[in-house]
């Protein structure tokens, strides 16, 4: 188990490409963080520099206390899970798992036992001496798990693990990994393209967006307190709102209605946040919304319309009529997030 | 009732076409052959006198001890039976060598940060323009000042540089996964340990391919084993029945039997290794099982 620290670590691939941006932080120990980001965003990179398969070009980065930096990927007490899983087709399950062990000149009797309690945790133990191409996706994805486990590393990493999985088997994984970490306590560094993983599994979120940082938060805050618009609209489905308003003597104007909002220090036009949820039927509202469509999801639904010209989302719970056409609506100023208008950050 | 009816089988031209080009193309191949056979079983008087014929005649066990035992030539050292192990240690040794250095080139420049990869591949490359009937001379120059004449490296040595498994090796390792790659980096593989441990096995179906394409053809190498070997123990199967035919001792015919023997002999081996071989080798060119 360990602590890991960035400091200003930066990545440029040889092309001159600048995938990572100095990038800040800290990771506690036993957390579960989750890098989350819309492909190409440089999750994978940073991954590969903390696994040390790619250089870092600039910046120093600590696991447990000690410079990484220049240190060989294995010997820097790390696990790797792969999104293709990256098991040897060659061997067996359990050649598969002990292989590490193997490298690390662990006697043989010690690597059977670590081979076999890490399948029993998998429930692998009925497959050990199955090839990998004689399992299911989501067997294959608990032999790479266990190749993990078995070498009972300072960090685990997760590329993207469950993303080649069907839909219920990633929720049921999902559920599995999370427990599996919270049992075993080892700092995990997560990366995954889909936000609902990051909500559900991680301690703490990082947002990347362009090779930069957008906020670093639980999932909580970066779901009520966004720091961009871009978190704004990459958290959360459906995203938050987003509708542009301007300045209007102390307040700030929305389609027909001044919101009472003090907004001394804010430019002309301003991008306010509302999440659908926040935003309630009232007839007595003051926001006329016309619905186009309205999506049934059993739970609840998802009504989609126009606020004037502006596209706008609402969720209402299931056992709420409505209507397509006008209807009116309320939301509590509380709930409101504003963005600077132009860079999109977020605003006190 | 149209569940009990047969569905009936439409014979269509295509495939009567098909059937009677593959016929043909068999009946091509296999026709000398049999006449070699043929020739193989009568007298070598008969084959001056009548040339092939359909008749089968029974020489062919008398031929056949000939062929093995007997030894030809001079010294008395190369029968059928000696010069059928030259030729398998120089087809093996042709193969095998070729596989190795083809193998460890490309793990070379696939895998390692090298300078100049590209260009030394490219280097490599440009060697299939230089095969040993051009560079046959300065070739026979070195061996024979390395004093390799009449020795198995000699053999086999200068002729195992091998820019088409380089080639074939290159391609495979290229389309080996990267992240196979960083988790054997991960379980702390090594440069030896991953070509071992994960590019050898990796690479089987590959490695059976080359070798019957590489085996068969070191097996029929003439040209260099005849200017390298001029003792007759030395001599491969594919050398030696050539001489056998030309010997003319006095009045006595070639003997025509016994050579035919001992080329429809050489030809058995490399057949076996392709039979045997054959479904790794359309695995190993067509799968990709990584
Ligand atoms: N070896 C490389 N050389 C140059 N650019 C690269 C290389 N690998 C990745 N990139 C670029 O860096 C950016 C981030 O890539 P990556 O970290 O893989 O993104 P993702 O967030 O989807 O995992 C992408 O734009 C990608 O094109
Ligand atoms: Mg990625």
């Amino acid at each position: 188990m360990a602590v890991v620290h960035f400091d200003a670590v930066q990545k440029i691939y040889p092309n001159g490409f600048e995938a990572v941006k100095p990038a800040s932080f800290h990771i506690e120990d036993g957390e579960f963080v989750v890098l989350v980001g819309p492909s190409g965003c440089g999750k994978s990179t940073m991954l590969r520099m903390i696994a040390g398969l790619e250089d870092i070009s600039d910046g120093v980065l600590q696991i447990g206390g000690r410079v990484v930096n220049d240190i060989d990927p294995a010997d820097r007490d790390i696990a790797m899970v792969f999104q293709n899983y990256a098991l040897y087709p060659h061997m067996s399950v359990r050649n598969n798992i002990g292989y590490g062990l193997k490298n690390r000149a662990v006697p043989r009797d010690v690597i059977a036992a670590k081979v076999e309690e890490a399948a029993k945790m998998l429930n692998l133990s009925d497959y050990l001496d199955r090839k990998p191409s004689q399992l299911s996706g989501g067997q294959r994805q608990r032999v790479a798990m266990g190749r993990a486990i078995v070498r009972d590393p300072a960090l685990f990493l997760f590329d993207e693990p469950l993303s080649n999985l069907d839909a219920k088997l990633r929720n049921q994984m999902r559920i599995e990994i999370k427990a599996l970490q919270r049992r075993l306590g080892v700092t995990s560094v997560y990366v995954t393209h889909d936000q609902v993983e990051a909500m559900t599994m991680a301690d703490r979120i990082i947002v990347m967006n362009g090779g930069v940082i957008e906020q670093i938060g639980t999932p909580a805050e970066i779901y009520k307190t966004p720091a961009s618009t871009f978190v704004a609209s990459f958290m959360g489905a459906p995203p938050m709102n987003l509708l542009q308003v301007t300045r209007e003597g102390a307040g700030l104007r929305l389609a027909d209605q001044v919101l009472n909002i003090a907004a001394a220090d804010i430019d002309e036009t301003v991008t306010l946040g509302i999440r659908p949820e926040d935003i309630v039927p009232d007839p007595n509202g003051s926001l006329s919304i016309h619905v186009d469509i309205i999506e049934e999801l059993g739970a609840h639904r998802l009504l989609h319309g126009r606020l004037e010209e502006q596209s706008i989302t609402v969720h209402v719970p299931k056992d709420h009529d409505v209507t397509t056409g006008m209807s009116r609506f309320s939301m509590p100023l509380n709930a409101v997030s504003l963005f600077d208008a132009k860079s999109g950050r977020r605003l006190s | 009732m149209t569940a009990t009816q047969k569905p009936r089988k439409r014979i269509r031209f295509s495939t009567v076409m098909d059937h009677i080009v593959l016929t043909l193309g068999a009946l091509f191949m296999l026709v000398p052959m049999l006449m070699v056979f043929q020739l193989s079983t009568v007298p070598d008087a008969e084959i001056i006198q009548r040339g092939p014929s359909l008749n089968i005649g029974d020489q062919l066990d008398d031929n056949f001890v000939k062929a093995m035992f007997e030894a030809s030539g001079f010294s008395g050292e190369n029968t059928g039976v000696s010069m059928l192990i030259n030729s398998f240690i120089l087809g093996i040794g042709f193969a095998v060598g070729k596989i190795i250095l083809g193998m460890m080139a490309a793990y070379a420049i696939v895998y390692f940060r090298l300078r100049f990869a590209t260009l030394a591949f490219w280097a490599i490359f440009t060697t299939l323009l230089l095969p040993l009937e051009v560079r046959i001379l300065p070739s026979y120059e070195i061996v024979q000042s390395l004093g390799m004449l009449n020795t198995y490296q000699g053999l086999i040595i200068p002729l195992i540089a091998s820019a088409t498994a380089t080639f074939f090796f290159r391609q495979f390792f290229l389309s080996v996964p990267e992240e196979l790659v960083a988790a054997a980096r991960i379980d702390g593989a090594g440069p030896v340990k991953f070509f071992i441990d994960i590019l050898v096995p990796l690479s089987r179906t590959m490695i059976a391919a080359m070798f019957i394409i590489m085996f068969v053809y070191g097996w029929n190498q003439y040209l260099w084993p005849t200017m390298i070997t001029t003792e007759e123990d030395m001599y491969t199967l594919v050398r030696g029945i050539k001489q056998i035919i030309q010997v003319f001792e006095g009045t006595n015919l070639p003997e025509y039997g016994r050579g035919n023997l001992l080329a429809l002999i050489a030809v058995i081996p490399p057949v076996l290794i392709v039979v045997f071989f054959q479904s790794w080798f359309v695995k190993g060119l067509t799968e990709s099982d990584k």
